[in-house]
């Protein structure tokens, strides 16, 4: 195993994020306070409780799950396409790093950044309400089984991407318009059963539905549904990256 | 002397159908400068690349130092640096941090004092904490010789690397070349400027559409290949060559003022000196007289025109 490879990637990844320091750290923060003020204070003061929890504490995890994967996805498909962007990718594929060490150096960093974003949304959530959190430790397994999943996911869109275009592509046109179905800011127990039923093929659900268990105890689907799913997000996600390596999409001719 | 990269047999079609690659063999020699010629979209590149792991062969093997590039390719790949023809940086990380990752990357610990001696020595300590993009272009041609040397390989490809630099920078690349070489690094460079492999290369390969069609130590390439030229002033004007020269090979000017005599470069000089004696029996006097050499350059011209 080339540790001394990885540490270097990792590294190299984790000083871009304080380069870019604003958009990195001090965006998702401040959308999260933007969040609690519109749904938290002006529309949950509406909406007193569900399933016994305060409004504003409920859209907590939901709002965390939507920081973690838009960041895990555009911090790990950045991470691949620029190098391949700017050309300096012939580095990576002349060193004596494996695949899997590319993987766990890129995903990891880009899983550590996102992690690190997801407390620190916690921790301004945290600012405006009072959060007990129930099962600490499966929030925190939670939180890395989704940011090392959607790091995979975004690290596989980087490698199919061809313009900063597509790279935006599916976060915009797909990820974000899931999260926000996906149950962030209300339970899908209060959708029409049409609607709930269509909702379940959303694969985000069951993520948010697992994280906001760890927090309250209550869940729209059950707890271990929820880890399963992601679990085989997980695994595909692992197949088509073994598959990129092994065929050379997009890396090597 | 021991090949310390053997190519055998190597093919490259890319997907679409272009042969860039024909059943390609070759040996670099361990400590030498092997200069790797030829026009553009011959191969050389998909060549280096090849051997560096970045483009997938499609026939024939590779082996670096004994190593398979494929089958052992961390011990391969570990002894290679590669300063590719475009200047791919990361444009807003800073010189050392680019070097130190590139470091990293193949395998080996932190070193600041090395990398500090490797920037010193190709005038970018200076420039350290700057971001890649303020440099110019003669800078970030040498970040990316120091990011090649930054994990200290045994073999150094360079492929066009003094593209479109000055005629400073490139004598100073030809010194680092030197001293790399004498260092001990092996280096295969590519170059379009033949002024360059002859200033520095020990052997010579010429590649054509895919086919390396000669590969030759560089003295005996001019020396077999190579042509001399004696020209001869002549005190007075001649109307017709005499019989007597008519055994050299000799052009007479169109005004009969000067003298041509074409003859190979292994030649020696009995030749010259046996014109000049016929001249002097003939009485011809001499008023001047110059000499010239082909250049490698000349040479490669008429190889190429010969196999196309």
């Amino acid at each position: 195993m080339n540790f001394q490879a990885i540490r270097a990637i990792w590294i190299y990844e984790m000083a871009r994020m304080r380069r870019t320091m604003l958009q990195s750290i001090v965006s998702p923060v401040l959308s999260t306070a933007l969040y609690f003020v519109v749904f938290g204070s002006a529309i949950g003061s509406r909406i007193s409780h569900v399933g016994g929890v305060s409004y504003g504490a409920f859209i907590v995890p939901g709002l965390i799950m939507l920081n973690l994967l838009t960041q895990s996805i555009s911090n790990a498909s950045f991470g691949i396409y620029f190098p391949r962007f700017v050309g300096t990718i012939y580095e990576i594929l002349s060193a004596p790093i494996s695949a899997v060490e590319i993987v766990i150096a890129y995903v990891g960093a880009a899983a550590a950044k996102s992690i690190f974003l997801g407390l620190l949304t916690l921790a301004t959530a945290a600012v405006f309400i009072n959060i007990n959190i129930l099962h600490p430790l499966w929030m925190l397994a939670f939180l890395l089984l989704t940011s090392v999943t959607f790091s995979l996911f975004g690290f596989v869109i980087g490698i199919w991407a061809d313009s900063f275009e597509k790279l935006q592509l599916i976060p915009l046109l797909i990820v974000t318009p899931l999260t926000f179905l996906g149950g962030s800011f209300y339970s899908i127990d209060m959708l029409p059963p049409f609607w709930r039923n269509v909702t379940l093929i959303n694969p985000v659900v069951y993520l948010i539905s697992g994280f906001r268990w760890s927090f309250y105890g209550l869940s729209d689907i059950n707890v271990g549904i929820s880890l399963s799913m992601t679990l085989l997000f997980l695994a595909l996600c692992l197949g088509i990256v073994a598959w990129i390596f092994k065929t050379g999409y997009r890396l090597k001719t | 002397m021991s090949p310390i990269i053997s190519v055998s047999h190597l093919s490259k079609t890319y997907a679409g159908g272009r042969v860039a690659l024909k059943d390609v063999s070759l040996e670099i020699n361990k400590g030498e400068i092997f200069a790797l010629l030829g026009p553009n979209g011959a191969g050389k590149t998909t060549l280096i690349s090849i051997i560096c792991g970045i483009v997938t062969p499609t026939a024939g093997q590779i082996s670096a130092a004994g190593h398979d590039i494929i089958r052992d390719y961390r011990a391969a790949r570990a002894m290679i640096g590669l300063v590719p023809q475009e200047l791919t940086i990361d444009f807003f990380e800073s010189v050392f941090a680019t070097v130190k990752l590139s470091r990293g990357l193949f395998g080996k610990k932190p070193d600041d004092a090395y990398l500090e001696s490797l920037l010193r020595d190709l005038a970018l300590w200076d420039r350290k904490d700057s971001q890649a993009r303020t440099l110019s272009g003669g800078m970030k041609r040498r970040l990316m010789i120091a990011k090649a040397l930054s994990h200290e390989p045994n073999i150094l490809f360079l492929d066009e690397p003094t593209a479109g630099v000055d005629v400073e920078l490139r004598r100073g690349m030809w010194d680092l070349v030197r001293k790399l070489r004498a260092a001990g690094t092996t280096i295969i460079l590519t170059t379009h400027y033949l002024e360059e492999a002859e200033e520095m290369a020990d052997r010579v390969g010429v590649i054509r559409q895919g086919e390396l069609i000669l590969v030759e130590d560089k003295k005996r390439l001019m020396q077999q290949l190579g042509k001399k030229k004696l020209t001869l002033a002549l005190s007075a004007p001649l109307a017709a060559l005499p019989a007597s020269l008519h055994a050299f090979a000799l052009s007479l000017s169109d005004d009969g003022s000067e003298l041509t005599y074409t003859y190979a470069e292994d030649g020696g000089t009995a030749p010259v000196a046996a014109l000049l004696e016929s001249l002097n029996a003939a009485g011809i006097g001499i008023a001047d007289l110059r000499t010239e050499q082909s250049s490698l350059e000349d040479i490669f011209v008429g190889l190429i025109g010969k196999s196309s």
